[in-house]
């Protein structure tokens, strides 16, 4: 076995995972702020269509992922005022917002299937990108990729070293303290949901740009929930998600890998491998009760009124 | 995400009701034929559930106000499937077309609660009174494909994106081994099983994986374009899948195996009208026109392009089949002897690979 393949698998492994990356790590900033938001998939799909349709509107990359995070974040606007405003259950409403993406992506989409964009342009750095190996993979990929490493450095550092960071916090362990003491609990949440739209949104457009440049219904596949399961495998970490994401997009690639080379392995076993590990790793962590619930924003899910 | 599916399609299935009883009070005494159809994927896959839309707007042009169509997408195959088709025939449709293999026992049992309307299942093998079953023979399309793929290859490695172990692929897989080899002995299939008939990113996944394993030709039987498109972007070549996909990677595009359901479903539409509907199973090819080539890629030399069309011709003929003995299976065993063809049973049961694929069937 020659060991060529492991540069491109390693390419391929970073094209699958990067829309999760950005979907768990928008997620858990809306979950550290109390809300839990089941429309990943929903936005994502809706970012993807407006991202492509953009792109083969106008042909130009920046203004078509602008798009899909905008558009990302006018589900999420949807899912925050009914919320936040109006105190609607956000299960429920999470949900119907996954519905409704879906449904309005394909309508939205109508008009767009098979059409052709070229792809997100490619980092190149005269020297770095040409070197063997490593210049493909550190300094020959598209904005995205880059864009969503920045996230998981720059959502880490907003969450524990800013003082906005520590008030988003505060409101999703404690509501009440956090608005005796004059934050706007809604306005605060507000802005965590539309940010996890927008990620949300950006995890669609790479899909719809770089990862398979093309439209198609339902093209997401349920990357949402996949997105959404990351969120507490990375006990609410923003690198613990980056890696939990890479590790998914990892064993998903390698499985495919270990098919070609005819490895003898019942391929349903080897398609059921990334879903089974992240199992594994939530029932791992879940034993550990306290530590689990040190993570996870005690507030999470709940609706806050200030009169309450 | 099963539920969201089945909830979306009964929507649509209670929409598109909902209009036809609008839009069906304008029609005077001879009410028009209602047809239903049942899809797979969406309409828009330029792949299977296109193709088959395409057959039912074919239908709409032959007969125009004489029949009323009704299409459900995106309906998942199992127990949701018999809810919609249940609906279908509830709603006063008279011929419903089913068209995806997992359709096959929703499709048997609706069929026996309503002997008064004509069910026509695709690809399967169940077949009762009301119930006809219909396929193509795809692979005497893959043969074609794989006489190309076996010229055209420079690395000797043909990588085929699979859906689920069924026969219907498993044919496919074979009758493009057995042809390619037929060119080029030194040719090897390398087979990567996606489970799942349409998710673009994991069937890119599968066509890039292949490719960095050193694949220069990819065959799909998957529905999306997008390993066309991966092809287009790595520079190897791409045979397309149901439709014609040269759209999504002119360069990459050898050919692909169309399906044309349109005369099939335009034939079966008059027997209904006609009132000489008669259950029966139909697995038409090349001379029925049920199985096409798209155009060939300008870049295939015009002797492989040649070869192509005579083993075309000569299928419809008869004087060529894709599975002519003697053909070996993996291990070397014969198991269509010098001379001999296989017969159609052994085709539509096939488990087994012939030579030349490598690894093995998931079971």
């Amino acid at each position: 076995m020659n060991v060529d393949f492991i540069i491109p698998a390693l390419l391929t492994i970073i094209t699958a995972s990067t829309p999760l990356v950005f979907a768990a790590i928008g997620e858990i900033v809306v979950e550290k702020s109390g809300v839990l938001n089941l429309g990943i998939e929903g936005m994502m799909i809706v970012g993807a269509i407006g991202a492509f349709a953009v792109a083969v509107t106008t042909g130009d990359p920046t203004l078509a992922i602008l798009a899909g995070a905008l558009s990302g974040m006018a589900l999420a606007f949807i899912f925050g005022f009914l919320t936040l405003f109006l105190l609607s259950n956000q299960v429920a409403t999470g949900l119907a917002l996954t519905l409704f993406g879906i449904g309005f992506s394909a309508l939205l989409g109508q008009n767009f299937v098979g059409k052709v964009f070229s792809g997100l342009p490619k980092l190149n750095i005269p020297g770095l990108s040409d070197l063997p190996g490593i210049g493909p993979l550190i300094f020959g990929q598209d904005v995205l990729v880059y864009l969503s490493v920045a996230s998981a450095v720059l959502v880490t550092w907003f969450l524990s070293r800013t003082r906005w960071g520590l008030a988003l916090r505060a409101v999703g362990e404690n509501h009440n303290a956090a608005h005796s003491i004059g934050f706007s609990v809604t306005m605060i949440r507000l802005a965590a949901v539309l940010f996890g739209g927008a990620m949300a949104g950006l995890g669609g457009a790479y899909l719809s740009l770089a990862h398979t440049p093309l439209w198609v219904e339902n093209m997401t596949a349920g990357r949402g929930w996949i997105a959404l399961a990351l969120v507490v495998f990375a006990s609410w970490r923003p690198w613990r998600a980056f890696f939990g994401a890479y590790l998914f997009g990892g064993i998903t690639i390698i499985q495919l890998h270990a098919q070609g080379f005819g490895v003898d392995v019942p391929s349903q076993i080897l398609s059921m491998l990334p879903y089974l590990a992240t199992i594994i790793v939530l029932v791992l962590i879940s034993r550990d009760d306290t530590r689990a619930r040190l993570n996870a924003p005690a507030c999470l899910g709940r609706s806050f009124h200030a009169s309450g | 995400m099963k539920r969201f599916g089945k909830l979306t399609s009964l929507t649509v299935a209670a929409l598109a009701t909902a209009t036809m009883a609008m839009s069906g009070g304008a029609q005077a005494q001879s009410d028009p034929l209602k047809v239903g159809f049942v899809y797979v994927g969406p309409v828009g896959d330029h792949g299977w559930t296109y193709e088959h839309n395409q057959g039912r707007l074919a239908l709409e042009k032959e007969f125009g106000d004489k029949v009323k169509t009704t299409f459900v997408e995106k309906v998942p195959e199992g127990a949701d499937a018999q809810r919609v088709i249940n609906q279908l025939a509830a709603s006063g449709h008279k011929l419903i077309f089913t068209t995806s293999f997992g359709y096959m026992n929703p499709t048997v049992r609706v069929a026996k609660k309503h002997p008064d309307v004509a069910f026509e299942h695709a690809t399967g093998f169940k077949r009762d009174k009301n119930v006809a079953t219909y396929s193509a023979r795809f692979y005497e399309g893959r043969h074609v494909a794989g006489l190309i793929a076996g010229k055209m290859t420079k690395t000797n490695v043909i990588g085929y994106v699979a859906s689920f172990p069924i026969p219907e692929v498993i044919r496919g897989i074979n009758a493009v081994a057995i042809a390619a080899r037929s060119v080029n002995p030194d040719v090897k299939i390398k087979v990567v099983w996606v489970s799942s008939w349409f998710d673009p990113g994991r069937e890119a996944d599968a066509a890039k994986t292949m490719i960095d394993q050193g694949v220069d030709i990819i065959m799909q039987h998957t529905d999306s374009p997008a390993p066309i498109q991966v092809a287009e972007s790595r520079g190897v070549w791409a045979v397309g899948q149901a439709s014609n996909m040269s759209a999504f990677g002119s360069k990459a595009h050898l050919t692909a195996i169309i399906d044309n359901w349109a005369p099939y479903y335009v034939a079966r539409t008059k027997a209904v009208l006609d009132g000489t509907w008669k259950s029966g199973d139909t697995w038409g090819g090349f001379k029925s026109g049920m199985v096409q080539m798209a155009p060939y890629n300008s870049a295939i030399p015009a002797d492989v392009v040649a070869l192509a069309e005579k083993a075309r011709k000569g299928i419809i003929d008869g004087s060529v089949h894709p599975f002519a003995g003697p053909i070996k299976d993996q291990s070397g065993k014969i198991v269509v002897a010098a001379g001999e063809v296989a017969p159609d049973g052994m085709l539509l049961g096939m488990d087994f690979y012939v030579e030349g694929v490598d690894g093995k069937i998931p079971k």
